[in-house]
C-alpha cells in the first residue's frame, strides 16, 4: 500500500508566535518551527500500515525553505521519501490554494492508495484542507478518524463525536484525516536520524505542477487577515480580602464568570 | 571545533523530547516511591540509546561516543537517575561484553541489551575494595569446566532490576609470581544458584536508579563465562572506567544546565520586595557563575569525548583520553555540586521542598564526585600524568 501523508511546518506553539507586520501573514521565519504535532499522528498511522504490510510512505509539504525540517522529522520517524513544494508565489496562500497545490503534487507523486492528513494544523487550525483536498482528488473523504483499519479494498474508521461514535467505511483509494487519539507517535531513533539523511527529498516549484502563480498566494486568497493586535498581557487577578465573607465572595465571582 | 555536528544536535532534540514526554511527567512519583521504571528501558532501547556505540551486527547504530554523551547529558537534565541508568547500562553493562567478549558471548547477550529488553551490571567495588582493585576478595576457582565464585560486591548499578540478565564481576582467580592477585572478569547470569541480589540500598540520592549489593556463595557458572583473558580483569576494568568518567562528566553537565535553566526562570518570576529577585546582584551573579560552569563543563566533556572518538580512530593516544577524562570528570562533578548548592539558595525555602526539582538534583549531585573514581582519585590520575612522583 502506498500512502501519501500531507504535513505542515508550523511555528512552535511553545514560543512566541506572531504575524508579519508587512502583510499580516503568519511569521514562519522569525520563530522556531517544527512538524505540526497533529501531523505526527498521520505519519505514525501511515508507518504502522506500511510496516504491517508493504509499500511506501511519501510525505509532502507546501512551505518555505524551513519547512524542510518538517519533512526531515517525518523521514527520521521512518517515511521513505519526501516532496517539498516551494515557490515564492505560494506565500500567503489560503486553504483553497494550499489544497490545490497539494492535490497537484499528490497527482504527480502517483496514485496513492491512501492519503492521510492530520485533523488540523496547529497554527491555522482550520481543519478544511483535508476536505478540500479529497474533493480536488475525487476521493472519498473520511475525516477525524480515531481508529483506522484496512481490509482489502476498504478503509474503516471510527469517528468520535459528542453524542455518538460513528463507524465509517470507504473504498480505497481514499483520504483520511486522523485525530490525536489514533496512536502514539514514535520518537525518531538514532538510526532513523542517520537513515533520513540518505532518503530522497524532491523539490518542486509551481511550474513543475502546472499550477499558475495567479491561482495561489495572498492575491488569490479568498480571505485574508486585515489587521491583528497582540493579546494584551494578562492583568493582575482580583484579590479578595477575607473579612469573614471570603467564601461568599468567591462563590459570587465563580457564579458571575459562569464557572458554576 | 566548538560545535557538535548537525546529526548530534538533531539527536539531542529527539532525546530532549523523549525525556520531556516519557520521564518528566513521572519523575516526582518515581522518586518518591524509589521506583525503577522497568517499562522505560525498552523505550530507551527503541530510541537507540543503548546501542549507540554498538556495531550494527548486534543491533546497534555504530555511532560515536560523543552521541552517547549527548544522550546522557539530555536525560541527565531531566533526571540524573535515568541518566546513570543509561550511562551504566552502556558503559558498565554493554561495553565490557562488546570490548572483551567472544563472538558467542556478544551474540548471546548484546541484542537484548541493545534493545532495552535486558540490562547488565558490572561488579567491581566490594565492601573493602573500590579503586584499590587489587584488594579484591571475591574469589573464583575452576572446578572441572565450571567457575565457582564466592564473595561479595557493593553498589552495583542495574544489578537487580526485573530485566537484569547478567552481571560481570571481577574476582581473584589465582596469585601472580610477584604475589599480587590475578584478577579476571566472570559473567554471572541472573538467577544463577548461589548468586543473591541483596535488597536495594537506602541512598542519599539517585532514588530511581537500581543499586544493590551482591553476594556469591558457591555460585557455579560455565568456564566459558570468563570475559576476556584470564588475569586481564584489572586492566580491562581500568579502560572501562576511563570511558565512564567522560559519561559521568556528561551527566554532571546535564545537572549544571538544568540548575542554570531553573534558577534563571525562577529569578525572573519570583518577586520579593516588589521586584523579581534576579534584580539583586546577590542572586544574579551566582546565576552568571552557573552559566560559566555550564560552558566550561560542556567544553571539557565534549573535548574528552572527541579525544576518545579520535583515539578509537587511531589519531590520539589513550593517555591523552585518560587525562582529559579525569580533568572533565573532576571539574564537571565538583561544579555540579556547586551548582545545586547555588540553585537551592536561589530558590530559598522552595529549594528545600520536593515540589521543585532543585531538591532532587541537590541530593543526586553528591554521588557524581564519588562514583567512577572520587575527585581525589581524579586528582591522583591528573598529578601522575604531570609526572609528579607517585607514592
Amino acid at each position: 500500500m502506498n500512502i501519501v501523508v500531507c504535513v505542515k511546518y508550523v511555528p512552535d506553539a511553545q514560543s512566541d508566535r506572531t504575524f508579519n507586520e508587512s502583510d499580516n501573514t503568519t511569521d514562519r521565519v522569525g520563530v522556531d518551527g517544527l512538524l505540526s504535532e497533529l501531523d505526527e499522528y498521520a505519519v505514525e498511522e501511515a508507518l504502522k500500515l506500511v510496516e504491517a504490510g508493504e509499500g511506501e510512505v511519501t510525505v509532502v509539504t507546501v512551505g518555505p525553505d524551513q519547512a524542510a525540517d518538517a519533512l526531515k522529522k517525518a523521514l527520521q520517524m521512518g517515511a521513505d521519501k519526501a516532496v517539498h513544494v516551494k515557490d515564492d508565489a505560494i506565500h500567503g496562500s489560503d486553504a483553497v490554494a494550499t489544497s490545490l497545490v497539494l492535490a497537484e503534487a499528490i497527482k504527480k507523486i502517483g496514485s496513492p492508495d491512501l492519503v492521510i492528513t492530520g485533523m488540523a494544523s496547529t497554527d491555522g487550525t482550520m481543519s478544511v484542507v483535508p476536505a478540500m483536498l479529497a474533493e480536488r482528488l475525487g476521493l472519498p473523504q473520511v475525516t477525524f478518524a480515531s481508529e483506522l483499519s484496512i481490509d482489502g479494498s476498504t478503509v474503516t474508521i471510527r469517528r468520535d463525536g459528542d453524542a455518538a461514535s460513528e463507524t465509517i467505511v470507504a473504498t480505497l483509494p481514499a483520504l483520511v484525516s486522523v485525530t490525536d487519539q489514533i496512536n502514539e507517535p514514535r520518537f525518531p531513533s538514532f538510526k532513523g536520524i542517520m537513515a533520513a539523511k540518505k532518503k530522497p527529498v524532491e523539490e518542486w516549484a509551481l511550474a513543475d505542477l502546472g499550477v499558475d502563480a495567479s491561482q495561489v498566494g495572498l492575491e488569490a486568497a479568498w480571505s485574508k487577515v486585515e489587521s491583528f493586535t497582540k493579546r494584551p498581557p494578562r492583568e493582575q487577578g482580583q484579590i479578595v480580602t477575607d473579612d469573614g465573607d471570603g467564601g461568599t465572595k468567591l462563590a459570587e465571582f465563580l457564579y458571575a464568570q459562569k464557572f458554576v | 571545533m566548538f560545535e557538535l555536528s548537525k546529526d548530534h544536535e538533531d539527536f539531542r532534540r529527539v532525546v530532549r523530547d523523549f525525556a520531556q514526554a516519557e520521564v518528566e511527567p513521572h519523575i516526582a512519583q518515581w522518586t518518591r516511591e524509589h521506583h525503577f521504571p522497568t517499562d522505560l528501558v525498552p523505550k530507551m532501547g527503541d530510541l537507540g540509546l543503548f546501542g549507540l556505540v554498538v556495531p550494527e551486527e548486534f543491533g546497534g547504530a555504530g555511532a560515536d561516543f560523543t552521541s552517547l554523551c549527548v544522550a546522557i547529558e539530555e536525560l541527565g537534565r531531566v533526571d540524573q537517575s535515568i541518566g546513570i541508568t543509561l550511562s551504566a547500562g552502556v558503559g558498565l553493562g554493554i561495553n565490557p561484553i562488546l570490548t572483551y567478549g567472544s563472538q558467542a558471548q556478544k551474540e548471546q547477550w548484546l541484542p537484548d541489551l541493545v534493545a532495552g529488553r535486558a540490562l547488565a551490571g558490572f561488579g567491581l567495588t566490594e565492601p573493602d575494595a573500590g579503586s584499590d582493585a587489587a584488594a579484591t576478595r571475591t574469589k573464583a576457582r575452576l572446578d572441572g569446566d565450571q567457575w565457582v565464585v564466592d564473595g561479595a560486591k557493593a553498589f552495583i548499578t542495574n544489578s537487580g532490576t526485573d530485566i537484569t540478565s547478567v552481571v560481570t564481576v571481577t574476582a581473584r582467580t589465582g596469585t601472580l609470581d610477584d604475589g599480587r592477585p590475578e584478577i579476571s572478569a566472570i559473567m554471572i547470569p541472573s538467577g544463577t544458584t548461589g548468586f543473591t541480589v541483596e535488597p536495594a540500598y537506602d541512598k542519599l540520592g539517585w532514588h530511581v536508579s537500581d543499586t544493590h549489593g551482591l553476594t556469591f556463595a558457591g555460585c557455579r557458572v560455565p568456564a566459558d563465562n570468563l570475559l576476556g583473558e584470564r588475569g586481564q580483569g584489572f586492566k580491562q576494568f581500568l579502560k572501562t572506567l576511563d570511558d565512564g568518567r567522560i559519561a559521568i562528566s556528561a551527566l554532571a553537565l546535564g545537572c549544571i544546565e538544568r540548575m542554570l535553566a531553573e534558577t534563571t526562570a525562577y529569578a525572573k518570576t519570583r518577586t520579593a520586595f516588589g521586584r523579581p529577585i534576579g534584580v539583586n546582584q546577590g542572586v544574579a551573579f551566582p546565576i552568571a557563575d552557573l552559566a560559566v560552569m555550564a560552558e566550561a563543563a560542556r567544553n571539557l566533556t565534549y573535548k574528552a569525548a572527541w579525544l576518545k572518538d579520535e583515539h578509537e580512530a587511531g589519531r590520539r593516544t589513550s593517555s591523552e583520553v585518560k587525562q582529559a577524562a579525569s580533568i572533565a570528570k573532576l571539574y564537571s562533578t565538583e561544579a555540579a555540586n556547586t551548582a545545586t548548592r547555588i540553585a537551592t539558595q536561589v530558590f530559598g525555602g522552595n529549594g528545600f521542598m520536593e515540589e521543585y526539582p532543585v531538591a532532587r538534583f541537590h541530593r543526586d549531585a553528591k554521588i557524581l564526585e564519588i562514583g567512577e573514581g572520587t575527585s581525589e582519585v581524579q586528582r591522583m590520575v591528573i598529578a601522575r600524568h604531570l609526572g609528579l612522583p607517585a607514592a
